[in-house]
């Protein structure tokens, strides 16, 4: 007699095991999309119906309408449409810059070997710290920067060449990934100085800066490891035909690691997509992202649950179909990240 | 520029430069060649503009901050006026006015703080003695671990001592409660939907993609929606509050409640990671060990405990470290979903600085930030130092 609890081959789950391994992976299914279900159909409930109870199948309970939509696409149309546009392009320029950074510095630190000096380094941390203590001291930022920058210079000459000490490429790489442990909030204020100084806060600009700056570890070290995976011998014949470093790093490395950019591409386009905290430091009315406009959305007259169901729907769906389109591409570019990192 | 220089020069044979791993001199050996051939010149190119761009927005700002927690904002007329104040704006969180907020209020724990404190001392000290009785203990080792483990049993003693009945968490408290219980979570749910989706089951592409999407939604609209959903008069699950006789009673009011709100949109949100990553870990075992212990007729617990999960160790151990980085960093929730509230049950530091920055407080909110910087920096190199490197010493 055959048994429900056997398994018919090596490889497949008995019976059983496989009803209860549906029964699981149904019941975090419904875990993860109920939400969005219900944040859907808010979308097209009108006022009343979300204010006197839950209703739960549009046509069936309640009669769908779309207010919200014509009132975020029609009446206040220019209110979506530049945030949203904001979001678009502070979204993808950040994540063009900081990958085409990124992957840059992330080859050369597999490729090439950079030796930099103990001595030069301390020597420039010690100029940042006199020009913040000349700053502190009521010098005007523009001229103790200039200053700093002097000596720096003027002393790199002098005492430079004797202090051979040298770091090599994995503490580059290390400094560069443990900025991420950095909380941003422990450096925004600094950077809301320095944007109010050049005149730039709440433009895009200071927004795609910024982000680029916090995903820039993110990339270096996905793609370190990456670029690690792909055999120099390609490189070696391209620079035997006479390739420069650059056309060889354009022409044969991108090209094979698509898959790995693609992936480190759409992570980093997440964080930018959805960050809150910086944007909330560093954009008010014309830079203001998506974000900052769904949490906008709690107004004096108490949370506009339909608006702002519509509003969380067309900020999340690009990101969600392009994550269904990759999703192959993240699992494996993550995981290279994760295994060696 | 001059300082270009440092960064070039001739290619060091390998293992001068390089004593780290026999793979990266291995490497290093590949690469001299290749480097030695090229003109010199491009190099620097490829590497100083995220030199640059992260000496600019984390090395200079790190420093500004610095020199602000020390110092308090004085608005006068047609600007600002910057006192130094010395450690004041740090002895007002750990001993002054902000105390109760910062740390929390104290009391004495409860007999179940007490056992549980009790035990992590008696596994802290086997953990030490085992240390010094193996033959890789150094002195320097040696006080560096009892540095942490002096360090991390203070900061249980605070958590033990403020979260009683009496006794009222402060966003520290609140914060480490974030991270660790919500990465508890997420990696053991994230860790069985691997497990359960790795199998040959049809339709499983499905519930990848599906799984993979609470990861996409901006933790803002994750707050949003949780809400919605925690309402036990109007959400979609009040029949079953009222059924339970808690129809009329609101999460957001209870300390616990608002705080577990939170810690389920983290959780929903970001299991999605650890499941995607660990589900690709788990594809990427040999399966031949697999197959050849089923043959021989182990369990599946069996071949999960020393088969697959010595292979996905290290994979682990680098996601728990990820999301212990980015989960210090929670704000958008707790803010969106509770405002911080009831009082300041749910803020989290990073809230908790931005709170004081909106207050004006600029010192205040530097130095809540540097505290939070120290505590994530010393518990990040404590767990690549003590766990990370076990792990990956392994394959």
């Amino acid at each position: 007699m055959r048994s429900y609890f056997r398994r018919t081959s090596i490889s497949r789950p008995s019976p059983v095991e496989m009803t209860g391994s549906y029964i699981l992976l149904v019941l975090w299914a419904f875990v993860v999309l109920f939400p969005l279900y219900w944040l859907f159909i808010t979308s097209f409930k009108q006022p009343i119906d979300v204010n006197t109870g839950p209703y739960y199948i549009p046509f069936v309970d309640f009669q769908p309408s779309l207010h919200a939509w014509r009132y975020i696409f029609v009446d206040v149309w220019h209110d979506t449409a530049r945030p949203y546009a904001n979001t678009v392009i502070v979204g993808l320029s950040s994540s063009v810059l900081a990958l085409a950074i990124g992957a840059a510095a992330a080859y050369a630190l597999v490729r090439f070997h950079y030796r930099p000096r103990v001595g030069a380094i301390v020597l420039f941390i010690a100029c940042l710290l006199l020009a913040v203590f000349l700053v502190n001291r009521g010098v005007p930022w523009t001229v103790s920067v200039a200053v700093s920058l002097v000596i720096f210079f003027l002393l790199l000459q002098a005492i430079g060449k004797r202090l051979r000490r040298s770091l090599g490429n994995n503490d580059i790489a290390f400094w560069m990934i443990s900025q991420r442990i950095l909380p941003p909030v422990a450096v925004v204020i600094p950077i809301y100085i320095l944007f109010q100084q050049l005149k730039m806060l709440d433009t895009r600009a200071a927004l795609i800066i910024t982000y680029m700056a916090i995903n820039l570890p993110i990339v270096v070290w996905l793609l370190r490891d990456y670029f690690l995976s792909i055999p120099i011998e390609l490189e070696e014949c391209a620079a035997i035909d006479g390739a420069s470093r650059l056309r060889t790093f354009w022409s044969i490395v991108v090209p094979l690691s698509v898959p790995g950019l693609v992936a480190t591409f759409l992570f980093v386009l997440v964080f930018a997509w959805n960050e809150y905290l910086l944007a909330l430091f560093l954009s008010s009315a014309n830079a203001q992202t998506m974000p900052l406009t769904v949490a906008a959305q709690n107004a004096t007259r108490g949370p506009q649950w339909w608006y702002m169901s519509v509003l969380i729907w067309i900020m999340i769906l690009p990101v969600i179909v392009l994550a269904i389109i990759l999703e192959r591409f993240i699992a494996r570019g993550l995981l290279v990240g994760a295994v060696k990192g | 520029m001059s300082r270009q220089q440092s960064f070039q020069g001739p290619a060091a044979p390998p293992g001068l430069d390089s004593p780290e791993a026999p793979l990266e001199a291995e490497q290093a050996a590949k690469t001299v060649w290749y480097s030695r051939w090229s003109p010199g010149g491009s190099e620097g190119v490829f590497i100083w503009p995220a030199v640059l761009v992260l000496l600019g927005f984390s090395l200079f700002p790190l420093i500004v901050s610095l020199w602000l927690s020390f110092s308090r904002l004085k608005f006068v007329k047609g600007g600002v006026q910057i006192n130094n104040v010395g450690l004041a704006n740090y002895r007002k969180l750990f001993f002054g006015s902000e105390q109760a907020h910062f740390l929390g209020v104290w009391t004495m724990p409860s007999v179940l703080g007490l056992m549980f404190f009790g035990v992590l001392v008696l596994v802290t000290v086997v953990l030490l003695v085992k240390y010094v009785r193996s033959q890789a203990g150094t002195v320097a080792g040696l006080i560096l671990r009892l540095a942490f483990a002096l360090f991390a049993l203070a900061v249980m003693w605070m958590v033990v001592s403020t979260v009683n009945a009496e006794g009222r968490p402060g966003t520290v408290t609140v914060t480490l409660i974030y991270v660790y219980i919500g990465i508890f979570l997420q990696y053991v749910i994230g860790l069985g939907l691997a497990l359960l989706t790795a199998q040959a089951l049809p339709g499983r592409r499905f519930f990848r993609v599906v799984f993979l999407l609470p990861m996409m939604i901006t933790p803002v609209g994750v707050a949003y929606m949780f809400r919605m959903l925690a309402d036990t008069s109007k959400g979609p699950f009040a029949p079953v509050w009222q059924a339970v006789g808690l129809g009329e009673t609101s999460w957001v009011n209870n300390a616990w409640g608002a705080r577990s709100a939170v810690i389920i949109g983290d959780v929903w949100q970001w299991t999605a990671f650890m499941f995607i990553v660990l589900l690709a870990a788990v594809e990427a075992q040999p399966r031949e060990p697999v197959e050849a212990a089923q043959v021989d007729g182990a369990s599946r617990w069996k071949v999960f405990r020393y088969l697959t999960f010595p292979g996905i160790l290290p994979v682990s151990t680098a996601l728990i470290l990820i999301r212990m980085i980015e989960a210090y960093k929670i704000m958008d929730l707790p803010n969106v979903l509770t405002n911080g509230g009831p009082g300041t049950a749910t803020e989290s530091m990073t809230l908790h600085s931005f709170i004081a920055w909106r207050a004006l407080d600029i010192g205040g909110s530097a130095a809540v930030a540097y505290s939070l910087l120290i505590l994530v920096t010393i518990v990040s190199v404590a767990f690549v130092n003590l766990v990370r490197s076990r792990t990956t010493e392994a394959i």
